[in-house]
């Protein structure tokens, strides 16, 4: 009885997950598979094998620019949310003054509100300003959702940090200023950096608040991916999609692989 | 000694109040920027979703006026009701759904997978990076009738020509689910892989067997990775509009599908603030009475 | 930053120095004087104000009133980085991101030395680790840690060198390696060094001067000798060793000694020996000093009779009883086997003996129990 119960527990878990991550993967397969479709205006049916989609990836039209404008909008926003978040997230971590518990409410609300009701939030104020949605709206939008992600997960590394490592540069000679130099920032830079990731994912990826705010003229890949889906959409997408899917995951090996190489030799 | 004292008060004064304005000074431009576009918008919503149409405004470029007409509320939620009690009840089933494999998975990740535990955290979030909405076309597309898998299936006599694998609520639910899954994943993996598996094993010692071990030591113990999964899952699921665009039909629409074609194609825009205020408050109110319930106060 | 302050030397001053939070007085108007060059222990029990009071001198902890002096110079209100002082944190705080090469090199760096370098690799000689410079520290084991966190803050040559619990978290066998390491380290450099423990043991291997810390104050100051041999109060007596405590009253003088009546047996204690502020004292004598005896031996002298054996340990080198007396106290005794003669047993009726120069006397107005409950293991 206890052996049967002990192989489940060992292999029935194996087996589970092993499920859950086909569940996972499926669709990515399938995505891939069709990136190499000889597709005619839609790309639904299986039409026959080709390299023609990886080979002119740009050839469907708009997708390229569209591509170009989510790349450029995740990296501004990534870059401004992380310094306003990791700015909060200090002062929240290390300072103790009035109004904190509200602050940290209000740090949370964004993430407790549906992505929907902030993207037609802000297009409402956009619109009575007289704003022109577009690039700019975009980028304040991915900003706004983006920070405080970052105070959550900075302010954990920040928590987690031995106190003790800043007396210690204190106690040798280091003033405020070289503390938080040569300690504190170095020992807090993987929680940022960690951050700043997850942000740029969570905006290069973003479509509902983005479909709100980019007026007619400026459009994302998730948004074009979005609006084309009805006409027909180009193998192109796919390709695209497949390829954000390898490059992100070799840099997470890539970089785990380095990572480790420097643990051992050092 | 007498010379010094004042010299030395103004010192730590000076001092104190460096103190104090520091961490206002670093709070300064995110929270300027959340109170510009986040709360503001809030409030701009708010006073929106009051308004009525103009009666002498042309049929496109409508224009409202202010008149504190909080019957909206009621007559938008009366009409849009179906649809709120969808999004709750698909959110809900999909936040089930998701824990259900999600749990499993962060826990074999967390204990079982020894120095493959990195790689298997890049591959939950992987998928992630390749389109969402290209993933979920790609759903609809697996299970229609004109794929292989139906056609196998069919083939084996499991189903026939009547049965639909998509455009129903099943497939919004699980493609809920499915685009949730690293949410509910990631804070159980964090929270389970926190537990000393030390405390597992004293458990054991103490004459508990693997289940009693689960139920009475590892589950309390990962409840704030259970709390702040389902709440990353439930409260966008509540709110989109992309999963029963795609992979449901015309019975299955959730109230993200009414708010945005209020805002984006009818343009009834009191419509579509009173609907995403009564949706914000009531996932607000939902998540504090369960977040309270749970006990884990400590999410932020 | 070669300010005056960074070169002040001397004896390190400690006045009036208090630190409260709310109600309660961590340290409570403590006054002491640490010179130059020596090896100084603040011993006690976890709470007892200790860590607190090597905070404050780091300058990691504001006093709430109170100076402290190094030499002729206020440094009570100098930032930590502007004190002549370094510290050997409790677990080291090695910074994990730079190597050991650059962790020894932080305190230099951060005060513009030039020959970097040089003074790196001869600290790094001294704690004999310098195949280990281009190591991180959580590649180290525990007491190479501690060796590298001394030679961290020693490379500076600080007027004064503080260790905060610095031996407390590894084992026993390298604890007393690294006891004998740092007497000798100190010696051979002559700093001054102020080291905060709960370990009695550790304390009176290493330090020239012992102060006891119990609630905030010292309850006393002295050579390791010396407070062990002459306790002056009962917490000493109890925390530092064991000892037995009988409550007395001075009924007469013989000579150079009191006469003590201990319910109802008459014992001596020497004048000199005793803190007695009026008639009524505790009687001590330590368990060591005590010769256990069948009642039916006759003896004269330093003698209580009338005790049975309730408890006896055998542990090897000394055999340690617990002999109940007539008024209900049970007195410990520590014997040495050296005699040949198989231990006593339990429930004999036995007498006991000592030197009566072993013998002091308290003042009785005290718990005669202070200090022997805390464990002097545990963790602050």
């Amino acid at each position: 009885m206890s052996t049967i119960s002990r192989w489940l527990s060992r292999n029935l878990l194996r087996v589970y997950a092993a499920f859950a991550f086909t569940f996972l993967f499926i669709p990515v397969a399938y995505v891939f598979a069709f990136s190499f479709n000889d597709y005619h205006r839609s790309n639904i049916v299986w039409r026959g094998f080709t390299f023609n989609n990886w080979l002119h990836p740009c050839d469907a039209l708009e997708i390229c620019p569209a591509l170009g404008n989510s790349i450029r909008i995740g990296l501004l926003s990534t870059l401004v949310a992380t310094i306003l978040g990791t700015m909060i997230a200090f002062a929240l971590g290390r300072y103790a003054f009035r109004g904190k518990g509200a602050i940290n409410t209000l740090i949370f609300l964004p993430m407790a509100t549906p992505e929907l009701v902030m993207g037609a939030s802000l297009l409402t104020i956009f619109l009575a300003m007289g704003f022109n949605p577009g690039f700019w709206t975009v980028v304040i939008a991915h900003v706004m959702f983006c920070i405080s992600f970052i105070v959550v997960t900075v302010k954990a590394r920040i928590a987690s940090l031995d106190p003790r490592l800043e007396q210690a540069a204190m106690d040798l000679y280091a003033d405020e200023k070289e503390t938080f130099r040569r300690i504190t920032f170095p020992l807090v830079a993987p929680g940022i950096a960690g951050a700043a990731l997850l942000a740029f994912s969570l905006s290069f990826d973003d479509f509902i608040i983005t479909y709100f705010n980019n007026g007619a003229d400026f459009q994302t890949f998730p948004v074009f991916v979005y609006t084309h889906a009805g006409r027909g959409l180009p193998a192109q997408a796919n390709v695209i999609a497949s390829s954000m899917f390898f490059i992100a995951l070799f840099l997470v090996v890539a970089g785990q692989i380095v990572g480790n190489k420097r643990k051992v030799k050092a | 000694m007498a010379a010094i004292a004042p010299a030395k008060a103004i010192r730590s004064v000076t001092s104190l109040r460096k103190k104090v304005a520091t961490p206002y000074f670093l709070l300064l431009p995110g929270l300027l920027w959340l109170l510009l576009f986040f709360v503001s918008p809030i409030l701009t919503t708010l006073s929106m979703s009051t308004k009525t149409v103009k009666a002498d405004s042309g049929s496109f470029d409508q224009t409202y006026v202010q008149n504190y007409h909080w019957a909206n509320y009621w007559d938008f939620l009366v009409e849009s009701r179906p649809q709120f009690i969808r999004s709750f009840l698909y959110a809900g089933l999909a936040t089930i759904l998701a824990l259900a494999i999600a749990y499993p998975l962060a826990y074999a990740i967390a204990f079982k997978s020894g120095r493959w535990k990195n790689v298997l955290l890049v591959l939950v979030v992987a998928p992630y990076f390749c389109s969402f909405i290209l993933r979920t076309m790609a759903w609809k597309q697996i299970l229609s009738q004109d794929n292989f898998i139906f056609k196998a299936l069919q083939s084996l006599h499991l189903v026939d020509s009547s049965v639909q694998l998509t455009s129903n609520a099943v497939a919004v639910v699980v493609g809920l689910a499915y685009n949730f899954l690293p949410f509910m994943t990631l804070p159980l993996y964090s929270s389970l892989e926190r537990i000393d598996p030390r405390t597992l094993e004293a458990s054991g010692d103490l004459y508990a067997n693997g289940f009693t071990t689960f139920r009475k030591v590892t589950v309390p113990l990962s409840m704030p990775g259970v709390v702040a999964g389902t709440l990353l899952t439930f409260i966008p699921a509540a709110g989109d509009f992309v999963n029963t665009e795609i992979l449901g039909n015309s019975n299955t629409t959730m109230i993200g599908s009414v708010i945005q074609a209020q805002f984006n194609e009818t343009r009834n825009y009191p419509k579509a603030s009173a609907l995403s205020f009564i949706l914000m408050i009531t996932i607000l109110v939902m998540v504090l009475t369960y977040v309270r319930k749970a006990g884990t106060e400590d999410l932020v | 930053m070669t300010d005056a302050s960074t070169s002040a030397k001397g004896d390190l001053k400690l006045s009036h120095l208090t630190k409260s939070y709310g109600d309660f007085n961590a340290v409570d108007d403590l006054s002491l004087t640490i010179p130059e060059g020596s090896f100084f222990a603040l011993l006690g029990p976890s709470g007892c104000g200790k860590t607190t009071t090597l905070r404050m001198i780091a300058g990691l902890e504001e006093p709430t009133s109170g100076t402290l002096h190094i030499g002729t110079t206020d440094i009570t209100d100098m930032k930590p980085y502007r004190r002549p002082v370094n510290t050997v944190f409790q677990n080291y705080a090695l910074f994990p991101h730079l190597t050991i090469f650059e962790n020894i090199a932080f305190g230099l760096r951060r005060r513009g030395i030039s020959d970097v370098n040089e003074q790196v690799n001869k600290v790094l000689d001294l704690v004999e680790l310098p195949h280990l410079a281009q190591r991180k520290p959580t590649q180290l084991s525990g007491g190479q840690q501690q060796r590298i966190a001394v030679a961290r803050a020693i490379v500076n040559r600080p007027a004064l060198l503080l260790l905060d619990e610095p031996l407390g978290a590894l084992d026993l066998k390298l604890r007393r390696q690294m006891q004998i390491e740092l007497k000798w380290i100190q010696t051979e450099i002559g700093l001054t060094f102020v080291h905060v423990t709960h370990d009695q043991e550790e304390a009176m291997t290493m330090a020239d001067t012992i102060a006891v810390m119990n609630e905030g104050k010292i309850e006393q100051m002295g050579t390791p000798a010396d407070l062990y041999d002459n306790p002056k109060t009962a917490f000493v007596a109890n925390f530092l060793g064991q000892s037995n405590l009988i409550e007395g009253t001075i009924v007469g003088s013989d000579g150079d000694s009191h006469v003590v009546d201990c319910f109802g047996q008459k014992v001596q204690v020497q004048k000199n020996r005793s803190v007695a502020k009026d008639s009524s004292v505790l009687f001590g004598i330590r368990p060591e000093k005590i010769r256990i005896h069948p009642s039916t031996e006759t003896h004269s002298g330093c003698l209580l009779t009338g005790g049975h054996i309730s408890d006896v340990s055998y542990i090897g080198v000394s055999t340690q009883y617990q002999v109940e007396m007539p008024w209900g106290q049970e007195l410990m005794v520590f014997e040495q086997n050296d005699d040949g003669i198989p231990p006593l047993a339990k429930g004999d009726a036995v007498n006991l003996t000592w030197e009566s120069v072993f013998s002091f006397a308290l003042d009785g107005n005290q718990d005669a129990t202070a200090g022997s409950e805390v464990s002097p293991d545990e963790e602050e």
